[in-house]
Formats: structure tokens, C-alpha cells, sequence
């Protein structure tokens, strides 16, 4: 814990993440407006005190909107993640307990999975399947399961030569309690560093699909369809863009400084 | 390391065969099919002719039969004819009778997306190499710090608002640069030295753009590799021995770290080839990134199966080269990986 | 490793001054100028031409450059009555079943090659070839007999009488015979390579970046003013707006917002970019599964139309750039029918009609009928304008205590999932119409099929028989009757609630002269061979 207050990085990386969070759930107490309420009089209008960061094309109020987008953002990410972290450990756990051919087959459906470019996977499901919210959050899940996996597996390979999981196993345990009492909380560490990258990347596929019209569907805000919606204004109603841009920048910037310092907290080659 | 090498070619077979059925039954998901593009919407247009359509492209057979008619014109290399672009080969040029050539679709917009995907391979590497080196170097000073945050900032700017700022900063305000596109107009009439430096003003921003979001994982992996480096015994022989320390960051511990790089430039292709469908949109650019989106919104069933292939194959073929790469610089892998 | 750092900072920075800014001296674009052939004129579209033979093409790139290419026997003029194109004059049959056309004399391919009237009959036994992969034949099936009784004169025959005949031969485009002849029509070069008549020609076509095409000195018509005409391939909007606002593209379709918000703001672009704005040949509706509860009740459409207010979608999506209709017709033309107005907004006359139907309001502002909410769901293709549309109708409709739910669907699984199937309650779609006021495949109660027009499931006796006799009467001021009276039963019955037509809006810099401003009713395009740029303005950098 010392280390990680003293990594400033991680520590600015951890207070984003949880002011962003804060301000999800709290959404309903602090917005000033009902994030779909339409004023058609006051279109386009610049930031100003009663609108704090301005108003979109139909005039609701883009502060709104951005409150209620952080939490939809926020949740195509962590469910997204949660699905890859859920089939990425149960594979990765299968592979590196049992090896042989089992293993096999998982890594070379692994590879497989790894040779597709996945955001041409991506488009493509969503395309098909039409795209809801849902859908984007279980498709992103679907292919990006396949890091986890690798990191598990290896994860169980050395910890499998370990005396108390050999131990273990010759008394009888059966092999589903040696995976969740003794490998599994063994490897949590790249797990949870694994996961917070991933809801970044979450969240900018997200903004990505909206910018190609297949990201979360109107009239519910996410950062990435505000966005899109304001590029065809940026040199005019610049805060339309501005503002969900900044919000992805550092949401995911918080993220990413927070897997990269909880790597180097958690990583006993870093203790020294 | 032939035999090695044929093992390495023949795995690919079968992980072809995996991936051409993935993507193969994904598309299946999708209802409609090319009959349904916004065209065919047309009161002029009757469901009659759709129907002939659809029995002359085979759409109407099961989608088990479809995929054994597909796989055995693969294997001759024959990835069929666009639905949406009517006639255009999927893959490569064909020449009728007459002489007259029309070229593939893949043919005319791979060189372009490799083009600028291998530019930016290269200028991520370069930089990272440099930023990752730096950064061990300095590790846990500011100058570590900055380059940290810097890279991770470049990973996390959403690429196509920062497309679009750079385009009205360097294209409108300044007129720097070009907005969008390859070719200005006029090209065809400048000299082949002022066509190049056309195409390079063109390609700054695509390739800076795409560039970005890689910095942030390669750096990391420079700098931790040689931070793993440079605590290692021989980097501390070395240091005892009186050797100076640019000469031993930059020889000794540079050139392992940079090593497993190799491998991580196999591993970044499919990234890079998909991430390229939005630079591509938003700068005008014909690559394979915009093909295939254009193709998964009319439901061209070639040619999204062509790109999928053609994009496992490079890939595959991208880590075949890494690991030869891999094991040609360092017999110690070789012997690991044959085994 | 610094060294290289270094290296490739210096190519950027040389990159950068090497693109020496343009020299910005103030141009005064509202001067008189001589009018004088020359110069390039560069547009944008977003999406790549597929195939230049219209017939097997559709989309609207393709046939925006293939327009330019090709001839039709007759065309539109700038108040869309028929005018000769090839044929310089045709006579109906006093049975009305037989057309004549005479052609023009001289005609010339671009190639030199005389274009005669044996191309015309070629053309049509190509697009009613059933090995043609048109969608377009069954209106040329219709043709029962095709004659060329010499060069100049064309003469085909209906079973019987056809109104929709001249309408149906304005939008063929007639190809060449001597270079077709032998060619697969489905998979051809021509398609990228096409031969033509018109006022250009292809000069070349990059893949995915941009077609050019250049004046064909051959045309019957005289050469055009502009000598280039450069179509960009840009597919994202707001790089096309970039585009125009660097100088780099000359035309380009804008939205309401940059019309009315934009470009008042910003002096620059209004000093050298001028807009136009036009009815479009279309108008987006709300409309019903009428083959579904509560939608087969005229009481629960009347009021739900009752109940959406248009002039707010209106001032709302298009920020007032589109005009409210009541028929399906593009006002302003003969068949529109003046007498009828749109529902007004009133939501106490839909509240009353509802309950009329059944429906009461329980203590929570819920429409309940035996027990069930009035609940149903909007679904839309993704498109900006109905998108927000939909949203709009949701907030009104949702005061009167109707439940709506919104679904933005992309258009391959729109029309396959939900519309070929039946399977959906509302939708916001838009019809695009031709020039003739025939009907019959959107409102015919024969064309429900799964794959026909008539997804709504519209029937009414009434309107069969107007859209029967429509089609086969060919005076004109009849005509007129029948349709406006079609239209008065279409709009009691309800089964759209018509939303808008909205104005199609261009931006054009002001270099380029010669364009009817405001717009005629054909639009501004319809004479874009007799725009010119004078010689002070042109681009320098292209050679001609």
C-alpha cells in the first residue's frame, strides 16, 4: 500500500476512477436536468451558468446527458470486461490445470480468436445482431476474453509445481476446490490488472462504435454517441465535443495509470 | 530449423480452416442479405428480381452447403465477386476477354492500409524504443513520469475527435497539411518526386493518428524489459568491469530488451489492421479498414469473407515471421520453440 | 536511438514548412465576370460509385456520375415538364397505347460512333432481359411491342395504356449497342469504363479516393462550360465540411444545423460559400402496423396523428428548413392536393378520440384499455434527422400517457428482420418519390408481399380503385383528380401521420457562377452544364 500512495501516477489514476464512479451513481442527485428533456428553444446554446456545458441539437442539456452518459460508459465496461474476465478464467483455468490436450485445444482456439482482428469481429456482430446496448457490451466481451486466458494459464502452470497444491491433490481434494481455494486467489494479480486495462479499452471501442453509428443507440447518452454527435459541429458548437472527448480522455487515462500502478504494486519483481 | 519451419506452416492450416468457420457462421447471424441494401428499397425494385438475385449467388442453398461451395473456391484461391460492387473481383485483377482489366477489391486497398500500418509500425517502435529506454533509464524521476502519462494520454484520446481537431488545426486554421484523401487534386500532373512528397503530407496525420494508441503498451514493454535488464548480472559485470553506461544501456541491455519486440510486432497486426477502419473513414483513405465496413453494411458476403481471411492470413503469417525472426536472432529460442 | 528521434522530428517539422500556407488575399466573388469555358469543379460524395450503368446500379453516387455520362430519350426541365433529350419530340397514340419518339439527328457517342435509334431498342431488350440483374424491369415489361422503323424513330406499344410511360423513359439511360452487344451486362468493364453520350465523359477513376470526369466534345448539346468535374470520395461529413471550409471542395449537401447555425456565425464562409436549399423529392412519415392492434383502429391512428405536434419536428429536426405536408406529394406540384390541411396538434381531440376507442386514463396519466397500456414501440434506421424525430414524437406522445419506446436499427436489419416479416408496431421511414403520381406499389392492397412496398398493410377499396385507373389514364388534368382524391382518403384513413418533406440544402463556393438562385423546382443541378467558373477564380493547381 505504501508503494502504491507513493506512485503518484497510480494514486491520480485511483482518484479519477473513483470520482468518475462517484459522479455515475450519484447522476440523479446532481444533474441539473432530465438528461432526454427536449427544449427546442433553446438549441445550441453555449455554456453558460444555467447550462453548464452547453446545450445539443434537440436542447438538452449536455451536463446532463454527460452525467448519465458516464454511467452507461461506464457500465458497457465493466460488463463488457466482467464477460471476458468470466470466460477468460474459466478457459485459462481449464487449460493450465489439466494441459495435454485440453490445453491444446484452448490455446489453439486462442490463437485463433488472436489472428481475427477483433474490431473487425466486433463491427461485424453488431452489425448483424443490430445494435443495442446489450449486444455491444456482450460482443466486446466475446472477443476480448482471449488475454486473460493466456494470463491464467500461465498463472496456473507455475503455480501448479507448487508442494501445497501437489499436497492438496494427493489427499483428495477434488479439482474444482484446488482451483478455488489454492490456484485462483494465487492469481488474482494479473487477473485485476488485466480487467482495469480492459474496461479502458472498453470504453474507447465504445466511442469508436459510435463514431461508425453502431455504439449505443439514441435516445440514451453515452460519451462516445454525445461525441459523435458533436464532431459535425467542432469548429462552432465546440463544447458539444469538448467535453464527453476530455470525459473519455481521462476515464480511461485513470484506468490505465491505475492497471499500470497496481502492476508494479502487485508485482513482487518491483517490491525491491 | 527447417523442420521447425514446416511444423510452423502446416499449424497453420488447420487455424485457418478455425477461422474461416468463425467467421463464416458469424456472418450467418446477420439477417438480409446483399438483395436488402438501401437500393433494393426501391418501389421500382420487385421481390422477384431479389429472388433471382439471391439463387444466383447461392443464398438460398443451406448455410452448411454455402460454406463447402466457399472453401472448395478458396482453396483455388478464387474468393468469388463482389455482390455490392456488382463485378469486382474479391481478391485479384481478372482480365476479360478483350483485355480489359478490372482490378480486386482487396488488391487495390490492401498496399494502401499496409502502407500506413507499416508506417506506423515503424514510427511505433522508433519512438517507443526511444521513450522506453529513456524512461528506464530515468525510472521513477519525472522524465519517467512525463513519458508514462504521455503515452498513456496518446492510448487514451478518443482517435477520431483528435482526428478531427488535428485536421482543423494543420488543414483549416493553417493549411499545413491536406484534410483528407491521398492525392491532391492535380496530382496526376506533378513530377514523381513532388507525387511522393504529395503522398507523404497525406499520410502524416493517418499515420500519427493510428500511430498513437500503440505508443503506450510497446513503450511500457521497453521500459520494463530493460528495467528486468539492466538489474540483471551481466548489465552488473559489465558496470564493475568500468564499461561506460551509454555504452551499456545502448548495447548490452538495449539489444536484449528489444529482442522479444519481435515477437510483439507479429501480435500488433490484427490490432492495427482493425483499428484502421476509423483513421481510414475519417481521412478519406481506401484502405481495407473502410472496405470492410462498407461491406458489412451491405451484407457483401465475399468480401467481409475475404477480409477476414486475407487479414487472419497476414497475421498468421506476420507471427510466422516474428518467430523465425525471433529464432534466427537468438539460437537459445530456437531450441526451446522446436521441441 | 536520439539521433533517430531527432531525424524524425525533422521530417515532420520539414513536412510541415513545406506546405507553405496559401496566400490569403481578399477576392471579391459578387463581381461581374465574363463567361468563358475552363476550369474544375470538385464535389464530394461519401460513398464510391458502384457500377455506371444505371439500370443494374441504384445507388445514388452511381447515378449521380452516370447522369452526367448518359442520355435518356427525354428528361425534366427546371419545372419538371418533359423536354426532348435524345428524342427531340414523341406523340402518344390517339388509344393511348403506342409511343413515338423521334429522335435528334447527329447523334455521336463519345467515341464517334452515331447513336441511333437501334441503341434505344437495344436498351430495352437489355433491361428486360431476364438475365439482367435489374430491379427496374417490370415498369419495361410492360412494353409488349418495340420497333425501330428507321434511325431516327423509336416505337413502343402497351397493352394497355400506361400513365407512368414517359416517366419510366426519362430514367432510362440509353447505352451503346456496338460496344455492348457482345458484353455480359451483369460483369462487364464498361460498368467502370462507360461510353456516353452526354455532356462528359470518364477521364479516370482512382479506387475509393476520386472520379473524374471531363467535357465530351461530341455531345449533341455542345460542350459544357466547366471542363472538369472532380467527385471526391469522403465519406465522413464533418472531413467534408473541413474540406469545404479549407477551399478544397466547391459543392457539397449540408445539414439544417451548418445552414442555419453555421454559416451565419462565421463571416468567412459566408463571404465565399453560397447556399441553396430546395424542396427534396421525398418526405419522412410516421407510420403504423396496420395489420396489428391497436393500429387497425382509425379512431387510435387519428389520434395518435392528433397527438404529434409537426411543426415542433419541423422547427426541431430541420430547425424550420422543411415544410409540413398533407398529401404524398412534393407541394408546390400539380398533384398535391391544396384543399387538405395536416392534423393540427391537438392533444385534447386525440385524448377524446382515444377514449372513444377504449382507452381511459388510469390515476397514474396511463392509457389503459381492459387493463393493458397503450405501449408501443418507434423503430428507425440510423439516421440524425428521424432519429430525432422519433425522440420528439416519444416526449408528446408519452404526455398524453402513451408508452413509447424508441429502436435505431441499421438499414440490412431493418428491412430484413422487421419489415420483410411484419414484425414491428411503429416506424419512422421516409419515401423518396418519383416524378409520377402513380402509387400503386406503396399503397395497392394487392402489394403486401413479404418484400413489397405495402409493409403497412394499407387497404381500402376506394383507393385500389383510384390507383387502378391512375395508372391507365393519361390526360392530364383527369389525373389530377384522381390523385388529389386518393390523397383526401389516405389522409382520413391515417395509416402515416406525415411528418415533413424536408429541403435538400447545398453549399457551393462562390466561384462558381451560372446557378439559379433560389433554387427552380428541379433543383439546382438540373442545368449544372450551364455553370461556369470564371478564369480569375479558378484552382491553378489543376491543369486542364
Amino acid at each position: 500500500m505504501k508503494i502504491f500512495l507513493k506512485n503518484p501516477l497510480a494514486m491520480s489514476g485511483f482518484i479519477i476512477i473513483l470520482l468518475v464512479l462517484v459522479v455515475a451513481l450519484i447522476a440523479p442527485v446532481i444533474a441539473p436536468y432530465d438528461p432526454n428533456f427536449i427544449d427546442i428553444n433553446s438549441i445550441l446554446y453555449p455554456p453558460s451558468l444555467n447550462h453548464l456545458m452547453g446545450t445539443d441539437g434537440l436542447g438538452r442539456d449536455v451536463f446532463s446527458r454527460m452525467l448519465y452518459g458516464a454511467r452507461i460508459s461506464l457500465l458497457v465496461g465493466f460488463v463488457a470486461v466482467g464477460i471476458a474476465t468470466f470466460i477468460g478464467v474459466i478457459l485459462g483455468s481449464i487449460a493450465g490445470f489439466y494441459r495435454g490436450w485440453v490445453d491444446s485445444i484452448i490455446m489453439r482456439f486462442v490463437d485463433i480468436m488472436l489472428s481475427i482482428p477483433t474490431f473487425f469481429l466486433i463491427l461485424a456482430v453488431i452489425a448483424f445482431l443490430t445494435p443495442s446496448i446489450w449486444n455491444i457490451m456482450i460482443v466486446i466481451g466475446l472477443t476480448s476474453w482471449m488475454g486473460v486466458t493466456r494470463l491464467v494459464r500461465a498463472e496456473f502452470f507455475s503455480l501448479r509445481q507448487r508442494e501445497y497444491v501437489l499436497a492438496s491433490e494427493t489427499m483428495g481434494s477434488n479439482h474444482f476446490s484446488i482451483i478455488i481455494k489454492h490456484l485462483l486467489p494465487n492469481s488474482l494479480t494479473p487477473i485485476i490488472v488485466s480487467s482495469v486495462l480492459g474496461i479502458a479499452s472498453a470504453v474507447l471501442v465504445e466511442s469508436g462504435l459510435s463514431f461508425l453509428g453502431l455504439g449505443v443507440q439514441a435516445p440514451t447518452a453515452s460519451w462516445g454517441n454525445i461525441l459523435t454527435d458533436g464532431k459535425e459541429y467542432i469548429q462552432f458548437a465546440w463544447w458539444l465535443s469538448l467535453f464527453p472527448g476530455l470525459a473519455i480522455l481521462i476515464t480511461v487515462l485513470g484506468y490505465n495509470l491505475l492497471g499500470e500502478g497496481l502492476r508494479d504494486v502487485l508485482d513482487p519483481k518491483n517490491k525491491n | 530449423m527447417t523442420a521447425y519451419l514446416i511444423k510452423r506452416i502446416l499449424w497453420m492450416i488447420p487455424m485457418l480452416i478455425g477461422i474461416s468457420l468463425i467467421s463464416f457462421f458469424i456472418m450467418h447471424l446477420a439477417p438480409g442479405d446483399v438483395t436488402s441494401n438501401e437500393s433494393s428499397f426501391n418501389p421500382r425494385a420487385s421481390e422477384e428480381s431479389r429472388q433471382k438475385l439471391r439463387e444466383l449467388y447461392n443464398l438460398d442453398k443451406p448455410v452448411i452447403i454455402q460454406y463447402g461451395l466457399w472453401l472448395k473456391r478458396i482453396i483455388e484461391l478464387d474468393f468469388g465477386n463482389s455482390f455490392a460492387s456488382h463485378q469486382k473481383p474479391v481478391l485479384w485483377e481478372r482480365k476479360d476477354k478483350s483485355g480489359n482489366i478490372t482490378k480486386g477489391l482487396i488488391q487495390e486497398s490492401l498496399p494502401i492500409t499496409l502502407m500506413i500500418n507499416l508506417l506506423g509500425i515503424f514510427i511505433i517502435f522508433t519512438i517507443s524504443i526511444c521513450l522506453g529506454t529513456l524512461s528506464a533509464v530515468r525510472q521513477n524521476t519525472w522524465v519517467d513520469r512525463s513519458i508514462t502519462l504521455f503515452v498513456f494520454i496518446a492510448f487514451a484520446i478518443p482517435g477520431f475527435w483528435l482526428a478531427l481537431l488535428l485536421m482543423y488545426w494543420t488543414g483549416v486554421s493553417n493549411q499545413w497539411l491536406p484534410i483528407s484523401g491521398l492525392h491532391s487534386p492535380g496530382f496526376e500532373n506533378l513530377s514523381s518526386f513532388g507525387q511522393f512528397i504529395d503522398l507523404l503530407k497525406h499520410l502524416v496525420l493517418p499515420v500519427s493518428i493510428s500511430s498513437l494508441s500503440g505508443l503506450a503498451g510497446i513503450s511500457l514493454y521497453v521500459r520494463n524489459g530493460m528495467l528486468d535488464i539492466l538489474h540483471q548480472d551481466f548489465i552488473t559485470t559489465a558496470r564493475s568491469k568500468g564499461l561506460q553506461e551509454n555504452k551499456i544501456v545502448f548495447i548490452h541491455a538495449l539489444k536484449n530488451a528489444i529482442l522479444p519486440l519481435i515477437t510483439i510486432i507479429g501480435l500488433s497486426i490484427p490490432g492495427l489492421i482493425g483499428g484502421s477502419v476509423i483513421a481510414e473513414s475519417i481521412f478519406a483513405i481506401p484502405g481495407m479498414g473502410k472496405l470492410f465496413y462498407d461491406s458489412v453494411l451491405m451484407r457483401d458476403f465475399p468480401v467481409i469473407m475475404g477480409i477476414l481471411t486475407i487479414g487472419s492470413v497476414l497475421t498468421l503469417i506476420g507471427n510466422l515471421l516474428a518467430d523465425i525472426g525471433y529464432a534466427w536472432a537468438d539460437p537459445r529460442v530456437r531450441k526451446g520453440l522446436v521441441k | 536511438m536520439k539521433k533517430f528521434l531527432i531525424f524524425t522530428i525533422f521530417i515532420y517539422s520539414l513536412l510541415l514548412i513545406s506546405c507553405s500556407k496559401k496566400d490569403s488575399e481578399v477576392i471579391d466573388y459578387n463581381k461581374k465576370f465574363m463567361i468563358n469555358p475552363g476550369g474544375s469543379l470538385i464535389n464530394a460524395m461519401t460513398g464510391e460509385p458502384s457500377n455506371l450503368i444505371a439500370m443494374i446500379a441504384g445507388d445514388s453516387a452511381s447515378s449521380a456520375i452516370a447522369g452526367n455520362i448518359f442520355n435518356s430519350l427525354i428528361k425534366y426541365d427546371e419545372n419538371l415538364e418533359y423536354a426532348p433529350d435524345l428524342a427531340e419530340s414523341w406523340q402518344i397514340s390517339n388509344n393511348q397505347k403506342t409511343i413515338t419518339f423521334k429522335l435528334k439527328k447527329g447523334l455521336k457517342w463519345q467515341d464517334g460512333k452515331p447513336l441511333t435509334s437501334s441503341d434505344v431498342l437495344f436498351t430495352w431488350k437489355l433491361i428486360t432481359n431476364p438475365n439482367t440483374r435489374t430491379p427496374y424491369a417490370s415498369d419495361y415489361q410492360l412494353v409488349i411491342k418495340a420497333e425501330t422503323p428507321n434511325p431516327l424513330t423509336f416505337q413502343i406499344t402497351y397493352a394497355d395504356s400506361y400513365a407512368p410511360a414517359l416517366d419510366t423513359w426519362a430514367s432510362l439511360h440509353i447505352l451503346p449497342k456496338h460496344i455492348l452487344e457482345n458484353e455480359d451486362i451483369n460483369n462487364t468493364f464498361f460498368s467502370r469504363n462507360p461510353i456516353g453520350s452526354s455532356y462528359y465523359k470518364l477521364d479516370n477513376w482512382i479506387s475509393g479516393q476520386q472520379v473524374t470526369l471531363k467535357a465530351n466534345e461530341k455531345s449533341i448539346s455542345g460542350p459544357p462550360f466547366i471542363k472538369k468535374l472532380i467527385s471526391r470520395i469522403i465519406p465522413d461529413t464533418s472531413s467534408q465540411f473541413l474540406e469545404l471550409t479549407a477551399d478544397n471542395i466547391d459543392v457539397m449537401n449540408i445539414n439544417p444545423i451548418q445552414y442555419q447555425r453555421v454559416f451565419p456565425a462565421k463571416k468567412d464562409l459566408q463571404r465565399k460559400i453560397e447556399l441553396y436549399k430546395e424542396l427534396g423529392n421525398g418526405y419522412t412519415y410516421l407510420g403504423f402496423n396496420l395489420k396489428k392492434a391497436p393500429f387497425n383502429d382509425i379512431k387510435v391512428r387519428q389520434a395518435l396523428n392528433y397527438a404529434i405536434d409537426k411543426d415542433e419536428v419541423i422547427k426541431g429536426v430541420l430547425l424550420g428548413l422543411g415544410e409540413s405536408i398533407s398529401s404524398p406529394y412534393k407541394p408546390g406540384t400539380r398533384w398535391n392536393n391544396p384543399n387538405l390541411n395536416p392534423y393540427p396538434y391537438n392533444p385534447k381531440k386525440a385524448l377524446k378520440l382515444l377514449n372513444k376507442a377504449g382507452y381511459i386514463k388510469n390515476d397514474k396519466g396511463i392509457l389503459l384499455k381492459n387493463g393493458k397500456p397503450l405501449k408501443f414501440e418507434i423503430i428507425t434506421n440510423q439516421n440524425k434527422q428521424r432519429e430525432m424525430t422519433a425522440v420528439l414524437i416519444q416526449r408528446r406522445l408519452q404526455e398524453i400517457g402513451v408508452e413509447v419506446s424508441i429502436r435505431v436499427i441499421e438499414w440490412a436489419s431493418f428491412v430484413n428482420r422487421f419489415i420483410k416479416t411484419g414484425d414491428f408496431d411503429v416506424v419512422v421511414l421516409g419515401w423518396s418519390l418519383s416524378l409520377d403520381p402513380d402509387q400503386y406499389n406503396i399503397w395497392h392492397s394487392s402489394q403486401q408481399g413479404p418484400g413489397q412496398f405495402n409493409f403497412l398493410g394499407y387497404s381500402n377499396k376506394n383507393v385500389d380503385k383510384l390507383l387502378e385507373v391512375g395508372r391507365k389514364e393519361l390526360n392530364i388534368l383527369k389525373r389530377e383528380k384522381i390523385y388529389h382524391e386518393f390523397s383526401k382518403y389516405l389522409l382520413e384513413d391515417s395509416p402515416i401521420v406525415y411528418l415533413y418533406a424536408g429541403y435538400s440544402l447545398s453549399a457551393v463556393h462562390k466561384r462558381v457562377k451560372g446557378i439559379k438562385q433560389p433554387s427552380p423546382p428541379a433543383g439546382i443541378y438540373h442545368n449544372n452544364y450551364d455553370w461556369f467558373i470564371p478564369k480569375p477564380l479558378r484552382r491553378n493547381e489543376i491543369m486542364e
